[in-house]
């Protein structure tokens, strides 16, 4: 889960990373009275979880609460990049005497963590990378030995950071790998650091990555899932523990196993090419051990789509068993009743293959139409959304 | 031959008494498996009777070698105790820990492969989020249903478990001498790279399959060392393409791996080595029939 940069700064705050006062207004008036609680000038940003937002013209300096009541009703419903801005932050205007950049980040590669830095702030990190890559310090962070003092400032050196802030800066990055660790972050980004004109060290922008796998041990941070902002049918698919994400097509898309759904998607767009383009409406999976229950739930989301004309059902029976998936369709279809409006096509394969068509075959439902191999379920699945 | 696993794998299973555990230890049974024993701390010193065969447990990993000679142990303990049960296959330095559990945090992970690597990788480390290693007709060890293919000459790794199952059915005539699932979390530990070097090196492997997906750049590193080291016939498949862009990752994360982590990206690369990539699963399945068969 990516987070805004308000949260990331309220939790490096929250791990001692300085960071400067502001808050959150949804509303231009919130907006205004931000500014006032702060006073004198302050800085306005669009809360989207994309970068860029500065040339999209979402961030912008007021020198007084009526400026920032203005600036705020520009930026709100902004659309910067695919994300609509429905929150800003209001913090105050820092003079800046310089700016740096700092990370950590797992190195997948690698098998351990990363901690990249670089005196070239100010900039967009891969242009550094592309451009400069001698001025970005990359040093690997062994993830049982962690980040002390020492390695801190082993990597303060590498990068180069001037020697009036380097002490500073050391702090920072011990205090940002707590909170690496502590909240089990996949990506921690600081970016601008900056010292301002008092040669205080602060960060002035944030971007934080928390591992959903981790949630168990972090009930608090359910409280930072941005409920508004989710999509309707992927909020319905996350109650039922779905693995959900909407897409934007024509196919509804039901597998099991990361790998085969994407695999899926591949070939219904394929497929799609030869009738009108059609696409994949979704992607859901419903895991390894998928029972009845879940492929109603499934069914239940995807048929809710408006958008879906046909639902393409791919399965092959490993730990599920094919005869439960047969079941957990017919079972559904029983449910939805009127509801289930939308033609299936249901390619099963592997345990209980066989049980698994019988059961089909004989609930006969006047939606379902079973074909054996993928790439031809695929091309009827398309055929039937092209022609709906 | 087969790589990792074979007839004479003496196989123990952690978290035997948990319900995934049973349900799948019985089916690995059913499946010719040297099943030898379990682990499960809080119930050390009971049998249990899985398909009718009494299964000893014991307290942990170092006292089950020990007892049984056990060489495999397959991890299925829930996700919250998956780093401690591994770091203990570690430290009894059993040849082979396949661990299947999913949703493990990925500073976990990273821990417990810091631990391998700072003791020497004397185990090695399939998983987690996988669905195991099957040498077909010999042993399995994991998840992957055994009666969908056979003992044959091609030689498959996968970062996707049903797609290594699809790939195993339509193979099935061919057969295969053993298949990887490496599952498809961003720390895992046997790389498609190991796996390619293990079937080069086994005999009975005649060519090989291997299965991508986004995210990273582990397919463009393999593309890299099939290029430089493989002599057999590789073919590919990459899933993805239609893909939403991943978000988690974010800019910094394509920086480390110096790649875009997408499908086109991955087909590129592997295009590039000399791997024949199809563009659906049977398409792949059928370049492989291809090379057999010529």
């Amino acid at each position: 889960m990516d987070l805004y940069e308000y949260q990331a700064k309220e939790l490096f705050a929250s791990h001692g990373v300085p960071t400067l006062p502001g808050s959150v207004a949804t509303d231009p008036d919130g907006a205004k009275a931000a500014a006032e609680s702060i006073g004198g000038p302050v800085v306005v940003k669009a809360q989207v979880k994309t970068g860029g937002r500065g040339k999209a013209g979402g961030v912008k300096l007021a020198e007084t609460p009526d400026e920032a009541r203005s600036k705020a009703e520009a930026i709100l419903g902004l659309d910067i990049k695919g994300h609509v801005t429905n929150k800003v932050l209001v913090t105050e205007a820092s003079d800046i005497a310089d700016e740096y950049y700092f990370s950590f980040l797992l190195d997948r590669a690698n098998r351990n963590f990363l901690a990249m830095a670089s005196v070239e702030g100010g900039m967009e990190i891969e242009e550094v990378a592309a451009t400069k890559p001698e001025a970005l310090a990359r040093v690997p962070i062994d993830p049982i030995e962690g980040v002390d003092r020492d390695k801190a400032a082993e990597i303060v050196s590498q990068a180069k950071f001037p020697a009036e802030v380097a002490d500073q800066v050391a702090d920072v990055i011990v205090q940002l790998w707590e909170a690496f660790v502590a909240e089990d972050a996949t990506l921690v980004e600081i970016n601008p650091l900056v010292k301002d004109p008092n040669g205080k060290v602060l960060a002035l922008d944030g971007k934080v990555t928390l591992d959903g796998n981790a949630a168990f041990r972090h009930p608090a941070h359910a409280e930072l899932v941005d409920q508004q902002a989710q999509d309707p049918l992927e909020a319905k698919a996350k109650e039922k523990d779905l693995n959900y994400v909407k897409l934007d097509g024509e196919v509804g898309i039901i597998g099991n196993g990361a790998g085969l759904v994407m695999s899926t998607l591949d070939v219904v767009a394929y497929a799609g090419e030869a009738h009108s383009n059609v696409k994949p409406a979704n992607f859901l999976d419903i895991g390894g051990g998928a029972s009845a229950e879940v492929m109603s739930a499934g069914l239940d989301v995807i048929l809710g789509d408006p958008d879906v004309k046909s639902v393409f059902v791919n399965v092959f029976g490993g730990i599920t068993a094919c005869d439960a998936v047969a079941n957990g369709i017919v079972q559904a279809l029983d449910i939805l009743g009127d509801e289930a409006t939308k033609p299936l096509v249901v390619r099963l394969d592997g345990n209980n293959v066989e049980e698994g068509r019988r059961i089909l075959a004989e609930a006969n439902h006047p939606l379902v139409t079973v074909v054996d191999t993928m790439d031809g379920a695929a091309d009827k699945a398309a055929e039937i959304a092209a022609g709906a | 031959m087969a790589i990792f696993l074979n007839e004479n794998s003496k196989v123990i299973v952690q978290g035997i008494t948990g319900s995934e555990g049973t349900k799948h230890t019985a089916r690995m049974l059913r499946s010719g498996t040297n099943i030898v024993g379990g682990v499960n701390a809080r119930k050390a010193g009971q049998t249990v009777e899985i398909e009718g065969q009494q299964l000893p447990v014991f307290g942990g990993v170092q006292e089950a070698m020990k007892e049984t000679g056990a060489d495999v142990s397959v991890v299925f303990v829930p996700a919250k105790f998956t780093k401690d049960a591994v770091v203990e296959a570690i430290d009894a330095e059993i040849p082979l820990a396949v661990v299947i559990t999913e949703g493990i945090p990925v500073h976990d992970a990273a821990n417990f492969w810091a631990h391998a690597k700072a003791t020497g990788n004397k185990t090695r480390i399939v998983g987690p989020n996988c669905p195991g290693v099957i040498s077909p007709g010999r042993s399995n060890a994991g998840i992957i249903p055994a009666d969908i293919t056979n003992r044959g000459k091609i030689g498959l790794v996968s970062k996707s478990g049903t797609l290594t199952y699809q790939m195993m059915y339509e193979l099935r005539d061919i057969g295969f001498t053993t298949c990887v699932g490496i599952g498809g979390d961003p720390v895992i530990g046997t790389t498609h790279i190991d796996a390619l070097q293990a079937f080069e090196d086994d005999p009975e492997t005649e060519a090989v399959v291997m299965i991508g997906e986004i995210g990273g750049d582990a397919e463009e590193r393999a593309a890299e060392y099939v290029k430089a080291n493989l002599s057999k016939p590789v073919v590919g498949y990459v899933a993805g393409f239609t893909a939403p862009e991943g978000k988690t990752m974010g800019h910094a994360g394509a920086i480390v791996s110096g790649s875009s982590g997408t499908a086109q990206a991955k087909k590129e690369a592997l295009e590039a080595a000399g791997v024949r990539v199809g563009k659906t699963p049977s398409e792949t399945a059928k370049l492989m029939r291809s090379i057999i068969e010529s």
